[in-house]
């Protein structure tokens, strides 16, 4: 290696380096921002070392120049286009899109290289091969499950689970022709075969994440993130290149943590979530019927009553909220609230939305500011201390049944909203949630619901705290 | 010791590194997180570049062409989008917005400027 060589590896070094301490001013909110502009700037100067790599080689023709710019310039315009128009609910679409590119210029690289060294004399070296097979596959998997996952968060592609009797012994069949054929191809250089382990691993990618339903998306989303970031790992192997290599470890570490930690909050073993089939709605008929018994309801200016005198509010926002775009209007009864004194905070539970962390951006481009966002170990013991919990569009995050052995739910780690010492749920019906089960709190005495649509209600209800105060 | 046992030992240790760093990011920032884990991986662009290199058919000019177009899709959206993120999380609430209609709503906000780092070509 020249000094040239030499001076390149070092600022791919200190771009590592950026990568790094861009992840960890992400431990604050206050740093956050420093973090992404760190790691921007690593960015930024590890693409132009690189540019000066290939420049300095010159051995990149006309076509090959052209071709680079113009797929850069094209793509960025195309990254720049959906991150400053996409919608904050949008989100979830927007990183599995994200995935799916990242993945496939990934599973390219190995595509690239493998066909070039099949022609080459005396094919291609063993140690070269086993990662860019691994390369190829993990990367077709990820850039076709990332679709589908972005396609099913879209609403594209129906959300709930998509099997078919025997799909799991064809997902099974398809993975034993991937992994099979790419032993054959260690030994055997066949351009051929590589195709066919395209193609099969991208039909795995599809059936894969066709059968998991739309609430287990903050699951698939970290494990696709993971995958993505493996696959960049496996293309740094295959190129030679460690600033992919240390970039890709760092993603496959943080998807492989979120996977862990929202599958965690669904006490819900990845293996279980994978298999699919949750969710189906074949026992919600069930939950409706028991449910009308010992059920109050309340008024809007009942609730407003409870909610402008209590002295302290939490509000327990989940998905639904985010479904019936009510984040704003939420923030606004909040508002009205605090400048009477009330002392409101927020309980995000992991799941609560279709990403992990979803809720806190929801509510954050609400202008709720950020210390009022309390994690679930947080805030579970200050329920006791609240004058009123404010259930909007959760449901099965706040069952109690989930204490209990023996249903559906067991031993999901749920946030203590039967504590307070009143509760108020903002609900269109009865109907049971994704576990399919009655949800008890609503048939506890201290209970209280509200039947309505969460936009319309919040907007009701800040309508009568203000004529009760103003 | 082969260059493959050394880049094994730099995935490996880096594995670490990441776990240790990110395992204290709140759960508050999980999302920015992720896209900005997202954005890291989109260092792919290099290698995007180095295809274009050794390119010398037409299969190969095709390759690198929809490599570098997605790896530059993932590292500047994914900066951007990280960067309109952050700046949405603030401490205390923006001074309140009287409701007249000259305030511009929360979906127009321009995205921040400087974040991305361009694509760098």
């Amino acid at each position: 290696m020249g000094p040239f060589g030499t001076v390149i590896q070092l600022i791919y070094l200190a771009a590592a380096a950026s990568f790094v301490l861009g992840l960890h001013l992400m431990n604050n909110p206050a740093t956050a921002r420093h973090g992404n502009f760190a790691s921007g700037a690593g960015m930024a100067v590890a693409i132009a070392a690189t540019l000066a790599l290939i420049a300095h080689d010159g051995t990149v023709t006309v076509t090959g120049w052209i071709v680079l710019l113009a797929g850069a310039l094209l793509g960025a315009g195309a990254g720049l286009y959906s991150a400053r128009t996409v919608q904050m609910t949008a989100m979830p679409q927007l990183v599995s899109i994200f995935n799916a590119v990242g993945g496939g210029a990934a599973a390219l690289i190995g595509i690239h290289d493998y066909t070039r060294l099949a022609g080459a004399i005396g094919g291609v070296p063993l140690s070269t091969t086993v990662t860019t097979l691994l390369d190829v596959i993990i990367g077709s998997v990820t850039f076709s499950g990332s679709i589908i996952a972005a396609g099913k968060l879209q609403g594209v592609i129906p959300g709930q689970p998509i099997t078919f009797p025997g799909s799991r012994l064809v997902n099974i069949m398809i993975a034993v022709v991937a992994v099979g054929l790419s032993a054959y191809l260690i030994s055997t250089a066949s351009v051929a075969g590589l195709i066919v382990v395209i193609i099969a691993a991208l039909a795995f990618g599809v059936t894969m994440v066709l059968p998991i339903g739309g609430a287990d998306m903050p699951v698939v989303i970290s494990l696709l993130n993971a995958f993505t970031g493996t696959a960049v790992a496996m293309a740094g192997f295959v190129i030679g290149n460690v600033a992919l290599i240390i970039a890709g470890a760092l993603v496959g570490a943080s998807g492989g943590i979120l996977t862990k930690l929202m599958a965690d909050a669904m006490n819900r073993s990845l293996a279980n979530i994978m298999v699919g089939g949750f969710g189906t709605g074949d026992t919600a008929v069930a939950a409706v019927a028991a449910g009308s018994e010992g059920v109050r309801s309340i008024a809007s200016d009942d609730a407003a009553i409870q909610l402008a005198y209590a002295s302290k509010v939490i509000i327990v926002p989940g998905y639904g909220l985010a479904a019936a775009q009510a984040q704003h209007a939420v923030a606004e009864l909040a508002a009205l609230l605090e400048e009477r004194g009330v002392e409101v905070s927020y309980a995000i539970h992991p799941v609560a939305g279709r990403m992990p962390g979803h809720m806190n951006v929801l509510l954050a481009e609400a202008n709720v500011p950020y210390p009022q966002l309390k994690e679930m170990e947080e805030i579970n013991p200050e329920f006791a201390r609240a004058d009123v919990a404010l259930v909007i569009g959760a449901n099965d995050v706040t069952n109690p049944a989930a204490r209990r052995p023996g249903t559906a739910i067991s031993g999901m780690p749920i946030l203590d909203v039967d504590q307070a010492k009143s509760i108020i749920v903002i609900k269109r019906s009865m109907a049971s949630g994704y576990a399919g089960i009655d949800n008890e709190l609503y048939t506890n005495p201290k209970t209280s619901m509200y039947f309505a649509d969460a936009k319309s209600a919040l907007a009701e209800l800040t309508a009568a705290v203000k004529a009760y105060v103003g | 010791m082969s260059s493959g046992l050394t880049d094994l030992i730099i995935f490996v240790l880096s594995l670490l590194v990441g776990i240790e760093v990110i395992s204290k990011v709140p759960a508050t920032l999980h999302t920015p997180l992720m896209s900005a884990a997202n954005s890291i991986h989109g260092i792919v662009l290099a290698g995007a570049m180095v295809i274009g290199v050794t390119a010398n058919n037409a299969l190969g000019y095709v390759l690198a062409f929809v490599a570098a177009f997605f790896a530059a899709m993932n590292v500047v959206g994914g900066y951007v989008v990280t960067g309109r993120m952050l700046k949405m999380f603030r401490r205390r609430p923006v001074p309140a917005v009287p409701a007249v209609p000259a305030t511009p709503a929360p979906q127009t906000l321009p995205a921040p400027d400087g974040q991305g780092p361009g694509e760098g070509s």
